[in-house]
Protein backbone atom coordinates (compact mmCIF):
# COMPACT_ATOMS: atom_id res chain seq x y z
CA UNK A 1 0.00 0.00 0.00
CA UNK A 2 1.32 3.42 -0.83
CA UNK A 3 0.84 6.19 1.68
CA UNK A 4 -1.44 8.95 0.48
CA UNK A 5 -1.50 12.32 2.15
CA UNK A 6 -4.94 12.99 3.59
CA UNK A 7 -5.56 16.00 1.43
CA UNK A 8 -4.21 14.62 -1.83
CA UNK A 9 -7.24 14.23 -4.09
CA UNK A 10 -7.49 10.71 -5.53
CA UNK A 11 -8.90 10.21 -9.01
CA UNK A 12 -10.12 7.03 -10.70
CA UNK A 13 -10.57 5.10 -7.45
CA UNK A 14 -12.99 2.20 -7.26
CA UNK A 15 -15.24 4.44 -5.15
CA UNK A 16 -15.29 7.18 -7.77
CA UNK A 17 -15.88 4.72 -10.62
CA UNK A 18 -18.67 2.82 -8.90
CA UNK A 19 -19.98 6.15 -7.60
CA UNK A 20 -20.90 7.36 -11.09
CA UNK A 21 -22.72 4.09 -11.69
CA UNK A 22 -24.64 4.65 -8.43
CA UNK A 23 -25.75 8.10 -9.62
CA UNK A 24 -27.26 6.61 -12.79
CA UNK A 25 -29.62 4.33 -10.85
CA UNK A 26 -33.32 4.61 -11.53
CA UNK A 27 -32.43 5.98 -14.94
CA UNK A 28 -32.58 5.03 -18.61
CA UNK A 29 -29.45 4.90 -20.76
CA UNK A 30 -30.24 5.31 -24.45
CA UNK A 31 -28.34 4.22 -27.58
CA UNK A 32 -27.79 7.15 -29.95
CA UNK A 33 -25.99 7.35 -33.30
CA UNK A 34 -26.01 11.11 -33.93
CA UNK A 35 -25.77 14.34 -31.88
CA UNK A 36 -29.42 15.03 -32.85
CA UNK A 37 -30.51 11.75 -31.28
CA UNK A 38 -28.37 12.51 -28.22
CA UNK A 39 -30.23 15.82 -27.84
CA UNK A 40 -33.60 14.06 -28.10
CA UNK A 41 -32.47 11.51 -25.50
CA UNK A 42 -31.27 14.17 -23.06
CA UNK A 43 -34.44 16.23 -23.52
CA UNK A 44 -36.54 13.12 -22.91
CA UNK A 45 -34.76 12.53 -19.58
CA UNK A 46 -32.09 9.93 -20.42
CA UNK A 47 -29.62 9.66 -17.55
CA UNK A 48 -26.77 8.92 -20.00
CA UNK A 49 -26.35 8.17 -23.70
CA UNK A 50 -24.47 5.35 -25.40
CA UNK A 51 -22.73 6.69 -28.48
CA UNK A 52 -22.45 4.12 -31.24
CA UNK A 53 -22.37 3.95 -35.01
CA UNK A 54 -25.25 1.54 -35.55
CA UNK A 55 -27.92 0.43 -33.11
CA UNK A 56 -27.97 -3.34 -32.49
CA UNK A 57 -30.99 -3.89 -34.78
CA UNK A 58 -28.95 -2.49 -37.69
CA UNK A 59 -25.82 -4.40 -36.70
CA UNK A 60 -27.99 -7.50 -36.84
CA UNK A 61 -29.53 -6.58 -40.19
CA UNK A 62 -26.30 -5.49 -41.89
CA UNK A 63 -23.97 -8.13 -40.47
CA UNK A 64 -20.20 -7.94 -40.80
CA UNK A 65 -17.64 -7.00 -38.16
CA UNK A 66 -18.86 -4.36 -35.76
CA UNK A 67 -16.27 -2.08 -34.09
CA UNK A 68 -15.75 0.98 -31.92
CA UNK A 69 -17.34 4.15 -33.33
CA UNK A 70 -15.55 6.92 -35.20
CA UNK A 71 -13.98 9.41 -32.72
CA UNK A 72 -15.56 12.32 -34.65
CA UNK A 73 -19.02 10.89 -33.99
CA UNK A 74 -18.24 10.40 -30.29
CA UNK A 75 -16.81 13.95 -29.99
CA UNK A 76 -19.96 15.33 -31.61
CA UNK A 77 -22.17 13.61 -29.07
CA UNK A 78 -19.99 14.64 -26.10
CA UNK A 79 -20.23 18.26 -27.31
CA UNK A 80 -24.02 18.06 -27.60
CA UNK A 81 -25.10 16.91 -24.12
CA UNK A 82 -24.42 17.56 -20.41
CA UNK A 83 -25.31 14.03 -19.26
CA UNK A 84 -22.63 11.31 -19.18
CA UNK A 85 -21.61 9.80 -22.53
CA UNK A 86 -20.78 6.10 -22.80
CA UNK A 87 -19.23 4.34 -25.77
CA UNK A 88 -18.63 0.71 -26.70
CA UNK A 89 -15.36 -1.17 -27.14
CA UNK A 90 -15.13 -4.73 -28.46
CA UNK A 91 -14.68 -7.49 -25.86
CA UNK A 92 -10.94 -7.78 -25.16
CA UNK A 93 -10.00 -4.80 -27.35
CA UNK A 94 -7.98 -2.81 -24.84
CA UNK A 95 -6.70 -0.39 -27.48
CA UNK A 96 -10.22 0.64 -28.48
CA UNK A 97 -10.73 1.23 -24.76
CA UNK A 98 -7.55 3.34 -24.58
CA UNK A 99 -8.83 5.44 -27.48
CA UNK A 100 -12.24 5.91 -25.85
CA UNK A 101 -10.53 6.97 -22.61
CA UNK A 102 -8.41 9.47 -24.57
CA UNK A 103 -11.66 10.86 -26.02
CA UNK A 104 -12.79 11.40 -22.39
CA UNK A 105 -15.97 9.38 -22.54
CA UNK A 106 -17.52 9.00 -19.06
CA UNK A 107 -18.02 5.22 -19.23
CA UNK A 108 -16.89 2.40 -21.54
CA UNK A 109 -19.15 -0.54 -22.37
CA UNK A 110 -17.09 -3.64 -23.14
CA UNK A 111 -19.88 -5.01 -25.25
CA UNK A 112 -20.95 -8.27 -26.84
CA UNK A 113 -22.99 -6.17 -29.28
CA UNK A 114 -19.73 -5.48 -31.15
CA UNK A 115 -17.66 -8.31 -32.62
CA UNK A 116 -15.30 -9.71 -29.95
CA UNK A 117 -11.60 -8.92 -30.49
CA UNK A 118 -10.39 -11.65 -28.11
CA UNK A 119 -12.22 -14.93 -27.58
CA UNK A 120 -10.23 -15.75 -24.42
CA UNK A 121 -9.57 -12.59 -22.44
CA UNK A 122 -11.64 -9.59 -21.48
CA UNK A 123 -10.04 -6.16 -20.97
CA UNK A 124 -8.10 -5.66 -17.72
CA UNK A 125 -10.29 -2.78 -16.62
CA UNK A 126 -8.16 -1.94 -13.57
CA UNK A 127 -5.63 -0.43 -16.00
CA UNK A 128 -8.04 2.40 -16.84
CA UNK A 129 -9.14 5.58 -15.09
CA UNK A 130 -12.53 5.54 -16.85
CA UNK A 131 -15.18 3.18 -15.40
CA UNK A 132 -16.48 0.19 -17.38
CA UNK A 133 -19.84 -1.53 -17.70
CA UNK A 134 -19.93 -5.16 -18.89
CA UNK A 135 -22.69 -7.57 -19.83
CA UNK A 136 -23.50 -10.80 -18.00
CA UNK A 137 -26.02 -13.60 -18.38
CA UNK A 138 -25.46 -15.16 -14.95
CA UNK A 139 -23.87 -14.43 -11.58
CA UNK A 140 -20.53 -16.11 -12.30
CA UNK A 141 -20.08 -14.01 -15.43
CA UNK A 142 -21.02 -10.84 -13.51
CA UNK A 143 -18.51 -11.62 -10.75
CA UNK A 144 -15.72 -12.34 -13.24
CA UNK A 145 -16.33 -8.97 -14.90
CA UNK A 146 -16.30 -7.21 -11.50
CA UNK A 147 -13.04 -9.02 -10.69
CA UNK A 148 -11.60 -7.58 -13.92
CA UNK A 149 -12.64 -4.09 -12.75
CA UNK A 150 -16.18 -3.47 -14.06
CA UNK A 151 -17.95 -0.68 -12.10
CA UNK A 152 -21.39 -1.62 -13.38
CA UNK A 153 -23.02 -4.79 -14.71
CA UNK A 154 -25.84 -4.96 -17.22
CA UNK A 155 -27.64 -8.19 -17.88
CA UNK A 156 -27.22 -8.91 -21.59
CA UNK A 157 -30.64 -9.85 -22.85
CA UNK A 158 -30.60 -10.17 -26.63
CA UNK A 159 -29.76 -6.81 -28.18
CA UNK A 160 -31.50 -5.56 -31.30
CA UNK A 161 -34.50 -7.88 -31.05
CA UNK A 162 -37.16 -5.93 -29.14
CA UNK A 163 -37.87 -9.30 -27.48
CA UNK A 164 -37.61 -8.88 -23.72
CA UNK A 165 -37.60 -12.59 -22.88
CA UNK A 166 -33.80 -12.96 -22.72
CA UNK A 167 -33.50 -9.83 -20.56
CA UNK A 168 -36.04 -11.36 -18.21
CA UNK A 169 -34.13 -14.64 -18.14
CA UNK A 170 -30.80 -12.98 -17.39
CA UNK A 171 -31.94 -10.61 -14.63
CA UNK A 172 -33.93 -13.42 -13.00
CA UNK A 173 -30.91 -15.73 -13.23
CA UNK A 174 -28.46 -13.22 -11.71
CA UNK A 175 -30.76 -12.13 -8.88
CA UNK A 176 -31.95 -15.71 -8.24
CA UNK A 177 -28.35 -16.89 -7.95
CA UNK A 178 -27.63 -14.05 -5.50
CA UNK A 179 -30.63 -15.08 -3.38
CA UNK A 180 -29.42 -18.69 -3.39
CA UNK A 181 -25.92 -17.54 -2.42
CA UNK A 182 -27.25 -15.44 0.46
CA UNK A 183 -28.97 -18.53 1.87
CA UNK A 184 -25.75 -20.56 2.00
CA UNK A 185 -23.76 -21.23 5.16
CA UNK A 186 -20.18 -19.94 5.36
CA UNK A 187 -18.67 -23.35 4.68
CA UNK A 188 -20.81 -23.78 1.55
CA UNK A 189 -19.46 -20.57 0.03
CA UNK A 190 -16.10 -22.17 -0.81
CA UNK A 191 -17.78 -24.59 -3.18
CA UNK A 192 -20.07 -21.83 -4.44
CA UNK A 193 -16.99 -19.81 -5.42
CA UNK A 194 -15.58 -22.81 -7.26
CA UNK A 195 -18.86 -23.34 -9.12
CA UNK A 196 -19.25 -19.66 -9.95
CA UNK A 197 -15.62 -19.53 -11.13
CA UNK A 198 -15.19 -16.33 -9.16
CA UNK A 199 -12.91 -15.26 -6.29
CA UNK A 200 -14.01 -16.44 -2.86
CA UNK A 201 -13.74 -12.99 -1.23
CA UNK A 202 -16.09 -11.46 -3.79
CA UNK A 203 -18.51 -14.38 -3.53
CA UNK A 204 -18.59 -13.98 0.26
CA UNK A 205 -19.13 -10.20 -0.06
CA UNK A 206 -22.13 -10.75 -2.37
CA UNK A 207 -23.54 -13.48 -0.10
CA UNK A 208 -23.33 -11.21 2.96
CA UNK A 209 -24.75 -8.11 1.23
CA UNK A 210 -27.38 -9.98 -0.80
CA UNK A 211 -26.47 -7.84 -3.80
CA UNK A 212 -23.65 -7.10 -6.20
CA UNK A 213 -21.10 -4.48 -5.06
CA UNK A 214 -21.90 -2.47 -8.23
CA UNK A 215 -25.23 -1.40 -9.79
CA UNK A 216 -27.02 -3.97 -11.96
CA UNK A 217 -28.84 -2.60 -15.00
CA UNK A 218 -30.80 -4.51 -17.64
CA UNK A 219 -30.21 -4.39 -21.39
CA UNK A 220 -31.14 -6.21 -24.55
CA UNK A 221 -34.72 -6.24 -25.82
CA UNK A 222 -36.44 -3.51 -23.80
CA UNK A 223 -38.86 -1.81 -26.22
CA UNK A 224 -41.84 -0.51 -24.22
CA UNK A 225 -42.54 1.33 -20.93
CA UNK A 226 -44.04 -1.91 -19.63
CA UNK A 227 -40.81 -3.79 -20.45
CA UNK A 228 -38.76 -1.18 -18.55
CA UNK A 229 -41.09 -1.27 -15.55
CA UNK A 230 -41.05 -5.06 -15.48
CA UNK A 231 -37.25 -5.06 -15.35
CA UNK A 232 -37.34 -2.55 -12.46
CA UNK A 233 -39.94 -4.63 -10.60
CA UNK A 234 -37.72 -7.69 -11.06
CA UNK A 235 -34.96 -5.77 -9.26
CA UNK A 236 -32.92 -3.92 -11.89
CA UNK A 237 -31.22 -0.66 -10.82
CA UNK A 238 -31.90 0.90 -14.24
CA UNK A 239 -32.37 0.15 -17.92
CA UNK A 240 -30.44 0.39 -21.18
CA UNK A 241 -32.60 0.89 -24.25
CA UNK A 242 -30.86 0.32 -27.55
CA UNK A 243 -32.80 -0.06 -30.76
CA UNK A 244 -36.13 0.20 -28.90
CA UNK A 245 -36.33 4.00 -29.08
CA UNK A 246 -34.93 5.19 -32.38
CA UNK A 247 -36.27 2.17 -34.29
CA UNK A 248 -39.81 2.96 -33.13
CA UNK A 249 -42.51 5.09 -34.75
CA UNK A 250 -42.29 8.02 -32.31
CA UNK A 251 -38.88 8.11 -30.63
CA UNK A 252 -39.45 11.33 -28.62
CA UNK A 253 -42.66 10.20 -26.96
CA UNK A 254 -41.41 6.65 -26.46
CA UNK A 255 -38.18 7.89 -24.87
CA UNK A 256 -40.10 10.11 -22.45
CA UNK A 257 -42.51 7.30 -21.62
CA UNK A 258 -39.75 4.79 -20.88
CA UNK A 259 -38.02 7.34 -18.59
CA UNK A 260 -41.23 7.81 -16.61
CA UNK A 261 -41.82 4.05 -16.49
CA UNK A 262 -38.38 3.50 -14.93
CA UNK A 263 -39.27 5.90 -12.08
CA UNK A 264 -42.92 4.93 -11.54
CA UNK A 265 -42.31 1.25 -12.28
CA UNK A 266 -44.62 0.09 -9.49
CA UNK A 267 -47.56 2.43 -10.29
CA UNK A 268 -49.77 0.68 -12.89
CA UNK A 269 -52.04 3.71 -13.31
CA UNK A 270 -49.06 5.86 -14.34
CA UNK A 271 -47.71 3.07 -16.57
CA UNK A 272 -51.11 2.87 -18.29
CA UNK A 273 -51.05 6.61 -18.89
CA UNK A 274 -47.51 6.68 -20.34
CA UNK A 275 -48.16 3.62 -22.54
CA UNK A 276 -50.89 5.45 -24.52
CA UNK A 277 -50.45 6.73 -28.06
CA UNK A 278 -46.78 5.86 -28.56
CA UNK A 279 -47.24 4.63 -32.12
CA UNK A 280 -45.43 1.61 -33.47
CA UNK A 281 -42.91 -0.15 -31.25
CA UNK A 282 -39.83 -1.47 -33.04
CA UNK A 283 -40.82 -4.40 -35.21
CA UNK A 284 -38.67 -6.89 -33.40
CA UNK A 285 -37.43 -10.41 -33.86
CA UNK A 286 -38.42 -13.32 -31.64
CA UNK A 287 -35.26 -14.64 -30.01
CA UNK A 288 -36.50 -18.19 -30.58
CA UNK A 289 -36.34 -17.52 -34.34
CA UNK A 290 -32.68 -16.46 -34.20
CA UNK A 291 -30.19 -19.10 -35.23
CA UNK A 292 -27.68 -19.69 -32.43
CA UNK A 293 -24.68 -18.06 -34.20
CA UNK A 294 -26.64 -14.78 -34.32
CA UNK A 295 -27.26 -14.64 -30.57
CA UNK A 296 -25.08 -11.88 -29.16
CA UNK A 297 -25.54 -12.90 -25.52
CA UNK A 298 -23.36 -15.94 -26.11
CA UNK A 299 -20.36 -13.68 -26.73
CA UNK A 300 -18.34 -13.22 -23.52
CA UNK A 301 -17.78 -15.83 -20.85
CA UNK B 1 -45.27 10.71 16.31
CA UNK B 2 -41.95 11.64 14.69
CA UNK B 3 -42.24 12.09 10.95
CA UNK B 4 -39.61 10.39 8.78
CA UNK B 5 -37.30 12.25 6.42
CA UNK B 6 -38.28 11.93 2.76
CA UNK B 7 -35.76 11.16 0.02
CA UNK B 8 -36.90 12.23 -3.45
CA UNK B 9 -36.86 8.96 -5.40
CA UNK B 10 -37.26 10.09 -9.01
CA UNK B 11 -33.74 9.07 -10.09
CA UNK B 12 -30.35 8.71 -8.42
CA UNK B 13 -28.81 7.21 -5.30
CA UNK B 14 -31.84 7.56 -3.02
CA UNK B 15 -31.28 4.08 -1.54
CA UNK B 16 -27.86 5.13 -0.17
CA UNK B 17 -29.37 8.20 1.50
CA UNK B 18 -32.03 6.08 3.21
CA UNK B 19 -29.32 3.65 4.41
CA UNK B 20 -27.18 6.56 5.71
CA UNK B 21 -30.06 7.90 7.82
CA UNK B 22 -30.78 4.37 8.99
CA UNK B 23 -27.14 4.08 10.21
CA UNK B 24 -27.83 6.91 12.71
CA UNK B 25 -31.23 5.62 13.75
CA UNK B 26 -33.23 8.13 11.70
CA UNK B 27 -36.14 6.81 9.66
CA UNK B 28 -36.13 7.89 6.01
CA UNK B 29 -38.53 6.93 3.24
CA UNK B 30 -38.73 7.18 -0.56
CA UNK B 31 -41.07 9.96 -1.75
CA UNK B 32 -42.44 10.41 -5.26
CA UNK B 33 -45.61 12.45 -4.68
CA UNK B 34 -46.51 15.64 -2.87
CA UNK B 35 -48.76 13.68 -0.48
CA UNK B 36 -45.77 11.54 0.48
CA UNK B 37 -43.57 14.64 0.90
CA UNK B 38 -46.14 16.29 3.15
CA UNK B 39 -45.98 13.30 5.50
CA UNK B 40 -42.25 13.92 6.13
CA UNK B 41 -40.22 16.35 8.24
CA UNK B 42 -37.67 17.24 5.56
CA UNK B 43 -36.74 16.47 1.96
CA UNK B 44 -33.45 15.12 0.60
CA UNK B 45 -32.69 15.61 -3.08
CA UNK B 46 -30.15 12.91 -3.89
CA UNK B 47 -27.26 12.60 -6.31
CA UNK B 48 -28.20 11.68 -9.85
CA UNK B 49 -28.57 13.68 -13.04
CA UNK B 50 -30.11 17.07 -12.24
CA UNK B 51 -31.73 17.46 -15.66
CA UNK B 52 -33.50 14.12 -15.22
CA UNK B 53 -34.68 14.98 -11.69
CA UNK B 54 -36.00 18.31 -13.02
CA UNK B 55 -37.81 16.68 -15.91
CA UNK B 56 -39.46 13.98 -13.82
CA UNK B 57 -40.47 16.50 -11.14
CA UNK B 58 -42.03 18.71 -13.84
CA UNK B 59 -44.03 16.09 -15.68
CA UNK B 60 -45.59 14.77 -12.50
CA UNK B 61 -46.61 18.15 -11.11
CA UNK B 62 -44.07 18.00 -8.29
CA UNK B 63 -41.97 20.94 -9.38
CA UNK B 64 -44.11 23.88 -8.21
CA UNK B 65 -45.30 22.23 -4.96
CA UNK B 66 -41.70 21.38 -3.99
CA UNK B 67 -40.51 24.87 -4.90
CA UNK B 68 -43.27 26.44 -2.78
CA UNK B 69 -42.52 24.26 0.24
CA UNK B 70 -38.79 25.00 0.09
CA UNK B 71 -39.52 28.74 -0.26
CA UNK B 72 -41.74 28.49 2.84
CA UNK B 73 -38.82 27.02 4.83
CA UNK B 74 -39.42 23.26 4.54
CA UNK B 75 -36.09 21.61 5.57
CA UNK B 76 -34.22 20.45 2.46
CA UNK B 77 -30.82 18.83 1.86
CA UNK B 78 -29.31 18.40 -1.62
CA UNK B 79 -26.19 16.43 -2.58
CA UNK B 80 -24.50 16.99 -5.97
CA UNK B 81 -27.49 17.01 -8.37
CA UNK B 82 -29.56 17.97 -5.31
CA UNK B 83 -27.34 21.04 -4.71
CA UNK B 84 -27.88 22.05 -8.34
CA UNK B 85 -31.65 21.76 -7.85
CA UNK B 86 -31.52 23.96 -4.71
CA UNK B 87 -29.56 26.78 -6.38
CA UNK B 88 -31.23 30.02 -7.37
CA UNK B 89 -29.29 29.90 -10.66
CA UNK B 90 -27.76 26.98 -12.61
CA UNK B 91 -24.74 27.69 -14.83
CA UNK B 92 -24.08 25.37 -17.78
CA UNK B 93 -27.53 23.84 -17.61
CA UNK B 94 -29.65 22.17 -20.27
CA UNK B 95 -32.03 24.57 -22.05
CA UNK B 96 -35.22 24.04 -20.11
CA UNK B 97 -33.73 23.09 -16.75
CA UNK B 98 -35.02 25.05 -13.72
CA UNK B 99 -33.96 24.74 -10.07
CA UNK B 100 -36.30 24.53 -7.08
CA UNK B 101 -34.32 27.30 -5.36
CA UNK B 102 -33.85 27.62 -1.62
CA UNK B 103 -30.20 28.65 -1.63
CA UNK B 104 -29.24 32.08 -2.96
CA UNK B 105 -26.27 30.74 -4.94
CA UNK B 106 -25.17 30.14 -8.52
CA UNK B 107 -24.01 26.58 -9.10
CA UNK B 108 -22.07 25.30 -12.11
CA UNK B 109 -22.97 21.81 -13.30
CA UNK B 110 -20.05 19.38 -14.03
CA UNK B 111 -17.66 22.11 -12.84
CA UNK B 112 -14.61 19.84 -12.67
CA UNK B 113 -15.06 18.28 -16.13
CA UNK B 114 -16.06 14.76 -17.07
CA UNK B 115 -15.83 11.47 -15.16
CA UNK B 116 -12.02 11.31 -15.53
CA UNK B 117 -11.87 14.41 -13.31
CA UNK B 118 -14.02 12.86 -10.56
CA UNK B 119 -12.09 12.42 -7.28
CA UNK B 120 -12.21 11.75 -3.57
CA UNK B 121 -10.57 13.88 -0.88
CA UNK B 122 -10.76 14.93 2.76
CA UNK B 123 -12.19 18.28 3.85
CA UNK B 124 -13.47 20.04 6.94
CA UNK B 125 -17.18 20.73 7.40
CA UNK B 126 -18.81 23.29 9.70
CA UNK B 127 -20.37 21.46 12.64
CA UNK B 128 -18.49 18.19 12.08
CA UNK B 129 -15.34 17.33 14.08
CA UNK B 130 -12.19 16.25 12.25
CA UNK B 131 -12.32 15.63 8.52
CA UNK B 132 -15.01 14.40 6.18
CA UNK B 133 -14.11 11.97 3.40
CA UNK B 134 -15.86 13.30 0.29
CA UNK B 135 -16.47 11.81 -3.17
CA UNK B 136 -16.88 14.35 -5.99
CA UNK B 137 -18.48 12.68 -9.01
CA UNK B 138 -18.98 14.92 -12.05
CA UNK B 139 -19.58 17.40 -9.29
CA UNK B 140 -20.92 20.97 -9.28
CA UNK B 141 -19.30 24.01 -7.64
CA UNK B 142 -20.88 27.02 -5.96
CA UNK B 143 -19.62 30.05 -7.90
CA UNK B 144 -21.71 32.92 -6.47
CA UNK B 145 -22.86 33.23 -2.89
CA UNK B 146 -25.72 35.42 -1.68
CA UNK B 147 -25.26 37.52 1.45
CA UNK B 148 -27.44 35.33 3.68
CA UNK B 149 -25.69 32.10 2.72
CA UNK B 150 -23.26 30.41 5.09
CA UNK B 151 -20.32 28.48 3.62
CA UNK B 152 -19.99 25.04 5.29
CA UNK B 153 -17.24 23.43 3.20
CA UNK B 154 -14.44 24.44 0.85
CA UNK B 155 -11.75 22.62 -1.08
CA UNK B 156 -8.11 23.42 -0.31
CA UNK B 157 -8.06 25.80 -3.28
CA UNK B 158 -10.95 27.78 -1.79
CA UNK B 159 -13.71 26.61 -4.10
CA UNK B 160 -17.02 26.36 -2.25
CA UNK B 161 -18.57 22.89 -2.03
CA UNK B 162 -20.99 23.26 0.91
CA UNK B 163 -23.57 25.94 1.75
CA UNK B 164 -26.46 26.49 4.11
CA UNK B 165 -29.23 29.08 4.18
CA UNK B 166 -31.94 28.77 6.82
CA UNK B 167 -33.32 25.24 6.65
CA UNK B 168 -31.69 24.44 3.29
CA UNK B 169 -28.33 22.64 3.02
CA UNK B 170 -26.49 21.87 -0.19
CA UNK B 171 -23.19 20.07 -0.84
CA UNK B 172 -21.28 19.17 -4.02
CA UNK B 173 -20.20 15.73 -2.83
CA UNK B 174 -21.68 12.41 -1.72
CA UNK B 175 -21.36 11.50 1.97
CA UNK B 176 -23.93 8.78 1.27
CA UNK B 177 -21.43 6.77 -0.80
CA UNK B 178 -18.42 7.12 1.53
CA UNK B 179 -20.07 5.87 4.72
CA UNK B 180 -20.03 9.40 6.20
CA UNK B 181 -23.22 9.96 8.22
CA UNK B 182 -22.44 13.07 10.30
CA UNK B 183 -23.71 15.56 7.70
CA UNK B 184 -26.95 13.59 7.49
CA UNK B 185 -27.12 13.86 11.30
CA UNK B 186 -26.83 17.66 11.00
CA UNK B 187 -29.74 17.67 8.57
CA UNK B 188 -31.80 15.36 10.78
CA UNK B 189 -31.44 18.00 13.53
CA UNK B 190 -32.68 20.74 11.19
CA UNK B 191 -35.63 18.57 10.16
CA UNK B 192 -36.46 17.85 13.79
CA UNK B 193 -36.38 21.50 14.84
CA UNK B 194 -36.55 23.83 11.82
CA UNK B 195 -35.90 27.54 12.21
Amino acid sequence: MTETKPNQPVIASTLVKRGLAEMLKGGVIMDVVTPEQARIAEDAGAVAVMALERVPADIRAQGGVSRMSDPDMIDGIIAEVKIPVMAKARIGHFVEAQILEALKVDFIDESEVLSPADYINHIDKWNFDVPFVCGATNLGEALRRITEGAAMIRSKGEAGTGDVSEATKHIRTILGEIRALAAKTDDELFVAAKELQAPFELVREVAKAGRLPVPLFVAGGVATPADAAMMMQLGADGVFVGSGIFKSGNPIERAKAIVKAATFYDKPEILAEVSRGLGEAMVGINVADLPAPHRLAERGW
Amino acid sequence: MVKPIGVLALQGDFREHIATFSSIGVEAVKVRSIEEIDATSGLVIPGGESSVIHRLASVYGLFDPIRERIAAGFPTFGTCAGLIMLASEILDKTDDQQPFGGLDVSVRRNAFGNQLDSFETDLTFTGVDGTVHAAFIRAPIVERIGKDVEITAKLDDGRVVGVRQGNAMGISFHPEVTGENRIHALFAKIAEAPN
